[in-house]
């Protein structure tokens, strides 16, 4: 391990720079600017199209929240699902959830403290960082760790759920998702969220295929594996809690595996996979928005299942 | 000459069980060094300390004159391993993405310049396979595969080649021709380390060897090496396999 930790500290200076400066410049961009293009964008749509559809406030920041889930998701699933780690965003998913769990607990005795999804982002961050430590440090199969997340994240959401009052109806929001419970602060959470993770993926996407696609040969390459093994599950970390709210802690995973696993199908490269299972996100989301609306169906699962009925055709096709 | 790579006294064991005892010897600048040994006789693990990527328990090695430990230039370094790791099966990902990948340690954060572009093509001409350049790799045969790892190698313009067991499950003909082309980058200058079963094939092309089996043998131009008895003490000392498996050709 000293071996990889010692040599990337240029890599590490550059991102321990840069991730602040852009983070400075993101929150900016998110309080400022964000909401006014938010405004000018949906009222001119509103305003051309105009039917309750994009008319609507919920509806409005249920396709915003879920474009963007649909690029974020497939693009750290590529990474994911060809390191046969799928199932990690479900077992962050449940972790997340505890966290909401101790957010709406804290919430409801603090009200300034009132923030869930911002509580969910620090405990699956640990949860990543923790599974991440557990991987490395022990023996086993590398499904353990991630059935040991995923129940125990779980079980402790349900055990502080239990044990305060919070109303039944915050709670199923976030385990099976609800569209209209997206309030505005949280798609300028999403937005950020969103922007930190394309920007990263960006600048390291080199360095993530290298180690998805040849570990060893990564290494001899002097490539810090560690730091990047480390990085891509604090990515899935912060794509998880801002899908959350659509997708629910239950189906999230799906967003981050079934396009990429219908791109795999049609693509022999790799970059073009990524650049297809975004476009396969985006139709499953606006298409499960449009027909959970149209036949009064949970959202979050018919984004789900539009996206397995394209699988499903890639696999045909 | 130089010396590219220096194993000193070397000592290295998988918990109790000891794999390298007290092993020293040193690569050239230009030399093709066979390493030939039984099973288990703990090849793999000197390639990989040769390389950096496992550290011994004792001893010392420097890659380029560097404790192996600390050497940061991935460029130099070039390493194709026995065949079909999980994801060249399945991964969807084109030759020319993987090819590509040898130009990563140069770019760093960057992005790759039209220049490595040019570089990549130029190490896909040279092994053959600018024709399969947009293929996906699982779609490939075995000796196929092997040359765009060479190619990747090639792109990263290693000045040291490392390879495992390469052409296990490669056919008689790709391999004759693999071996043509490793001949021919060691003659433009290529340092190469091979560990390879078949010892006919290694006689024949590298120019010196050394026979391991835990301890190192002998180690010495592949000539004087024909000459002596070290293949027989190697594979004869009882410790893995026995002499049988160099009648089985093994």
């Amino acid at each position: 391990m000293a071996v990889e930790t010692t040599g990337s500290r240029r890599q590490l200076a550059t991102l321990g720079l840069g991730v602040p400066l852009s983070l400075i410049a993101f929150a900016g961009f998110i309080y400022w600017l964000f909401p006014p293009l938010y405004e000018l964008f949906w009222g001119a749509t509103c305003n051309t199209v105009d039917t309750w559809l994009v008319c609507s406030g919920f509806l409005q920041r249920g396709f915003t929240a879920g474009v963007l889930i649909a690029i974020t998701a497939p693009t750290v699933g590529a990474y994911l699902v060809n390191r046969q780690m799928a199932l990690i965003g479900e077992a962050l998913a449940h972790t997340a959830f505890a966290g909401v769990a101790i957010g709406l607990f804290i919430g409801a005795a603090i009200p300034s403290f009132d923030y869930p999804l911002v509580f969910a982002l620090i405990v699956a961050a640990i949860g990543a960082l923790g599974m991440q430590y557990i991987a490395v440090h022990t023996d086993g199969y590398a499904d353990i760790p991630i059935a040991i997340m995923l129940t125990g994240g779980f079980a402790l959401g349900i055990a502080i759920i239990s044990y305060g009052i919070t109303f039944s109806s915050t709670v199923e929001s976030y385990l099976f998702g609800d569209i209209l419970f997206v309030p505005f602060e949280n798609v300028q959470l999403m937005v950020g969220l969103a922007l930190v993770v394309i920007a990263t993926v960006a600048v390291t996407h080199k360095q993530l295929l290298f180690i998805t696609f040849d570990r060893e040969a990564a290494r001899l390459a002097r490539i810090n594996v560690w730091f990047y093994d480390t990085l891509l599950i604090v990515l899935t970390a912060l794509v998880i809690v801002a899908a959350m709210q659509i997708l629910g802690a239950i189906l999230v995973a799906g967003m981050l595996v079934i396009p990429v696993a219908a791109a795999m199908q049609v693509t022999n490269s790799f970059n073009r996979g990524i650049a297809l299972s975004i476009a396969f996100g985006q139709v499953a989301v606006i298409g499960g928005i449009l027909l959970s609306y149209y036949w009064n169906i949970a959202t979050g699962a018919m984004i789900i299942l539009t996206a397995i009925a394209i699988y499903l055709w890639s696999l045909v096709g | 000459m130089n010396q590219i790579i220096d194993v000193e006294n070397v000592t290295f064991a998988y918990d109790d069980r000891p794999v390298l005892d007290d092993v020293s010897l040193s690569v050239a600048e230009g030399e093709f060094l066979g390493l030939i040994g039984p099973n288990g006789s703990g090849k793999t693990t000197l390639l990989k300390i040769m390389l950096g990527l496992q550290k011994p328990d004792i001893g010392s090695v420097r890659l380029f004159g560097t404790p192996a430990a600390k050497f940061r230039d991935g460029t130099r370094l070039g390493y194709v391993s026995q065949q079909s790791s999980e994801s060249d099966t399945t991964m969807p990902i084109s030759v020319r993405e993987v090819v590509k990948m040898g130009r990563y340690a140069h770019a760093g954060l960057g992005r790759l310049t039209s220049e490595d572009t040019e570089i990549v093509n130029e190490a896909l001409e040279r092994v053959g396979i600018s024709d399969l350049a947009d293929r996906r790799i699982s779609r490939l045969s075995g000796g196929q595969k092997q040359r765009v790892y060479i190619a990747r190698a090639l792109a990263s313009e290693a000045d040291l080649l490392a390879l495992d067991e390469p052409t296990v499950g490669v056919d008689a003909d790709s391999r004759d021709r693999f071996y043509e082309l490793l001949d021919e980058l060691n003659e433009s200058g290529i340092t190469i380390v091979l560990i390879e079963h078949d010892i006919g094939v290694v006689t024949e092309h590298a120019d010196m060897i050394a026979c391991l089996d835990c301890e190192l043998y002998e180690h010495c131009e592949t000539h004087r090496f024909l000459e002596g008895d070290a293949l027989e003490r190697a594979f004869g000392s009882g410790r893995v396999v026995g002499p049988s498996a160099i009648a089985s050709g093994d």
